[in-house]
C-alpha cells in the first residue's frame, strides 16, 4: 500500500510540494507590475504612485500631445513597412533553405540568418549606425525602416521555417503528380499551407519592430523618433502618469495584434 | 488464347545513385523490367531495397542516374511529373489538408483544365467508385485512415491515368482493414482496367493481389514472375527465404541432368533436376517448402530425425526436425496434429517435383 502511494505520488505535476505556490509567485512577478501600471494609468493624481481617483485625464492629455502622436505614427509606419519586407525576405529564405535541395553553404546560410538573434543588440545597433554614417545614408525614417527590416528577418524566418519543415513534402509532390506545374503548386498547395506560419512570422516581426528601442535610438535622427524612444525620453524626466497611459495603449495594441493572429489562425485551420 | 500484350512501362538499364556531400548510395543497379498494360504488377522487397526508388523514378519525383523508362513506347525520363500520365497513391495518403474531399479528388482534373461539368461528373463518379460520395464536403482530418485511403485512391484515379502507382498504400491500415482493402484494390484494378504498379514489403499482399511480381533486393531485381512461379520455383536463396517459409538443405550431387540425384547430409536421397554445371560430388543447396515435406512415424533405430519443436497454430502446426546440425521445418496438416508430438522419431519423404536445386 505504501509502495503504491509512493509510485503515484508524483504522477501529476501538481503533486510536487509547493507547485501551486511557486506558480503563483512566478505569474505574480510576470503580470502584477503590468497590472499595476495599467491601473495607475487611470489615476487622477499627477504623481505616478499615489492613487487619488479614477480618471481618463492622462489619456486625454496623450491625445493632445503632438510629439506622442508623431512618435506613434512613426512607429506604425516603420512596423508596417519593415515587418512585411522582413516577412517576404524570410519566406523566400525559408523556401530556399528547406525546399531548395542540397546546395553549397546551405547549413552555413541557415546559421547566418539566425545569428542576429544571438548577437547582442547593442553591437548590431552600433554597427548599423557606423554603416549608415560611413556610407552617408541619411533618409530619416527610411534608415529606421532598413534597420528594422534587417533585424526582423530572423524573427520572421524562424516560425516560417518551422511551418515549412512540418509540412509533408509529399503534398507538393502529390500536386505535381496531379498535373500541377511548379507555379500553380506553389499557389495552390505551398502558400495556403504556409499562411499560418507566414502570419505568425509577420506578427513576431511586427511586435519586435514596434517594441525595438536600442537600434532605433542609435539610427533614428531628429524627426524620426519612434514611440519606445519617446517613452524613454519621457521617463528620463521621471515616471509620469502619461507614461503609464501610453504604455497601456501599447500593451492593448499588442494584445489586439496577437488576438487577430489567433483569430485568423483558427479560421485557416477550420 | 493469344492476346498480344501491350507494354505499359519499360524500365531499361535503370541505375539510381543518391549522392550527398560525402556518400554515394546505389539505390538501383541496372534494373530491367517490362510491365504490361492492364496488369497488376507488384514490386516486392525488404525496406531499403530500391522498390520505392523505382516507383518514384516512374512518377518523376527523382532524377534518373542512368537508363531510360518508356511509358507506352514514349520516353518519359525527361518529363516533369506533371507531364506524365501516371498518378500516385502515397504511403501516408498525403491528402491536401486545406481542401475538402471533393476538391482533393477534383485537383488533378482542374489542373488539366477540364470544364466544370466534366470535372464534377468525373469526381462524383470516382467518389462513388470508392464509396466516399457521402463524404465529399469533409476535410481529410475528419476521416478515418481507411477513408483517407479511399480518397487518396479516388484522387489518383480521377484524371484517368494510364498507370496508377501505389506506394505501400495499405501499410498504415490495421490488419482487418488491410485484408479487406486487398480485395477492393484487386477488384478496382479489374474494373477500371488501369495498370497498377504496387509497391510492398508484404509478401502475402504481393501473392494475393498481383498478376506478376518483381522481387527486389539491394537495388537489384532478383526475379520476375507470376505469384505461383515466384513461390514454387524461386530463382535464388533470397527469393526463397523472402517469400514464405523455406528449407534450404545442404547436400551433394550424385548425378546431374533431368533425372539427377542428390544426397542430403541427413542421409536422404532426392530425385530432381540438377543443372549440368553441377558436377558429381559438388555441394548443392536443395530448396523445399515446409508444407511439401511428408512425415511418417519411425523409430529411434531407423531414423536420426526427431521432433525438436512443436508449435501449435490452431488450424495447423509447425514442427522442427533436427539431425546432424540440420534443421528442417515442416508444416503439419490438421489431420496429423494428434498423431505426432515432441520427441517422436520420424522419417521424411519428398514428393516428386517438390524440391529444387537452388543457387
Amino acid at each position: 500500500m505504501l509502495a503504491k502511494n509512493k509510485k503515484t505520488k508524483f504522477r501529476y505535476v501538481w503533486n510536487f510540494p509547493g507547485f501551486g505556490g511557486w506558480t503563483a509567485i512566478f505569474f505574480g512577478f510576470l503580470y502584477v507590475p503590468i497590472f499595476v501600471l495599467v491601473c495607475y494609468s487611470f489615476n487622477s493624481s499627477k504623481f505616478a504612485m499615489i492613487w487619488t481617483g479614477f480618471s481618463f485625464r492622462w489619456y486625454a492629455k496623450l491625445f493632445s500631445n503632438d510629439d506622442i502622436q508623431t512618435a506613434t505614427i512613426n512607429s506604425l509606419i516603420v512596423a508596417f513597412a519593415a515587418a512585411p519586407l522582413a516577412t517576404i525576405i524570410a519566406t523566400f529564405s525559408a523556401l530556399a533553405l528547406v525546399r531548395g535541395g542540397e546546395f553549397r553553404f546551405r547549413e552555413f546560410s541557415n546559421g547566418l540568418i539566425t545569428l542576429p538573434l544571438m548577437v547582442p543588440e547593442i553591437v548590431t545597433a552600433v554597427a548599423t549606425l557606423i554603416f549608415f554614417a560611413s556610407l552617408g545614408i541619411n533618409f530619416g525614417l527610411i534608415n529606421v525602416i532598413i534597420a528594422h527590416t534587417v533585424f526582423c528577418i530572423p524573427f520572421a524566418f524562424m516560425p516560417i521555417k518551422a511551418a515549412l519543415e512540418a509540412m509533408d513534402p509529399n503534398l507538393e509532390l502529390a500536386a505535381r503528380d496531379l498535373y500541377s506545374d511548379k507555379t500553380s503548386t506553389f499557389k495552390t498547395i505551398t502558400l495556403p499551407l504556409l499562411t499560418p506560419g507566414i502570419l505568425s512570422g509577420f506578427m513576431l516581426a511586427f511586435v519586435i519592430s514596434i517594441d525595438d528601442f536600442i537600434i532605433t535610438l542609435m539610427v533614428a535622427g531628429g524627426g524620426s523618433t519612434t514611440l519606445p524612444v519617446y517613452i524613454y525620453s519621457m521617463v528620463k524626466m521621471g515616471v509620469s502618469p502619461e507614461v503609464n497611459a501610453v504604455s497601456s495603449l501599447m500593451l492593448g495594441f499588442s494584445i489586439f495584434i496577437v488576438s487577430l493572429y489567433w483569430f485568423f489562425n483558427r479560421k485557416i485551420n477550420n | 488464347m493469344t492476346l498480344k500484350k501491350v507494354n505499359a512501362i519499360e524500365v531499361k538499364n535503370v541505375t539510381k545513385v543518391y549522392r550527398s556531400s560525402n556518400t554515394e548510395t546505389r539505390a538501383l543497379r541496372n534494373a530491367n523490367l517490362t510491365i504490361y498494360d492492364n496488369e497488376f504488377f507488384t514490386l516486392l522487397g525488404p525496406s531499403g531495397c530500391g522498390k520505392t526508388t523505382l516507383l518514384r523514378l516512374i512518377a518523376g519525383f527523382e532524377d534518373i542516374t542512368e537508363g531510360s523508362i518508356n511509358l507506352f513506347d514514349q520516353e518519359i525520363v525527361n518529363l516533369p511529373p506533371n507531364k506524365r500520365p501516371v498518378n500516385t497513391v502515397f504511403q501516408q495518403y498525403s491528402l491536401f489538408p486545406h481542401l475538402d474531399v471533393y476538391e482533393n479528388v477534383a485537383f488533378g482534373l482542374r489542373r488539366l483544365k477540364k470544364d466544370e461539368s466534366l470535372t464534377k461528373k468525373r469526381t462524383m463518379e470516382v467518389l462513388e467508385l470508392v464509396q466516399m460520395k457521402d463524404y465529399a464536403t469533409r476535410k481529410p482530418n475528419q476521416l478515418s485512415g481507411g477513408q483517407q485511403q479511399r480518397v487518396a485512391l479516388a484522387r489518383a484515379l480521377a484524371p484517368e491515368p494510364k498507370v496508377l502507382l501505389l506506394d505501400e498504400p495499405l501499410s498504415a491500415l490495421d490488419l482487418k482493414l488491410r485484408q479487406a482493402m486487398r480485395y477492393e484494390l484487386k477488384t478496382l484494378q479489374r474494373e477500371t482496367g488501369i495498370t497498377f504498379v504496387f509497391v510492398t514489403h508484404d509478401q502475402e499482399e504481393a501473392l494475393t493481389m498481383s498478376d506478376r511480381i518483381a522481387v527486389i533486393n539491394e537495388g537489384e531485381i532478383q526475379q520476375i514472375g507470376e505469384p505461383e512461379q515466384i513461390y514454387e520455383s524461386p530463382s535464388n536463396k533470397f527469393v526463397a527465404n523472402f517469400i514464405g517459409e523455406a528449407n534450404l538443405l545442404s547436400g551433394f550431387c550424385k548425378t546431374n541432368g533431368e533425372n539427377g540425384l542428390c544426397e542430403l547430409y541427413t542421409g536422404h536421397s532426392i530425385n530432381l533436376f540438377v543443372p549440368s554445371h553441377i558436377k558429381q560430388n559438388d555441394k548443392v543447396t536443395i530448396f523445399i517448402r515446409p508444407e511439401r515435406i511428408k512425415i511418417v512415424k519411425s523409430s529411434k533405430d531407423k531414423s536420426q530425425l526427431s521432433i525438436s519443436e512443436f508449435t501449435y497454430l490452431g488450424n495447423a502446426a509447425t514442427i522442427q526436425l533436427k539431425s546432424n546440425e540440420q534443421i528442417i521445418n515442416v508444416n503439419l496438416p490438421i489431420e496429423d496434429l494428434k498423431v505426432f508430438k515432441k520427441g517422436d522419431y520420424v522419417d521424411i519423404e519428398f514428393p516428386k517435383g517438390s524440391a529444387q536445386v537452388i543457387d
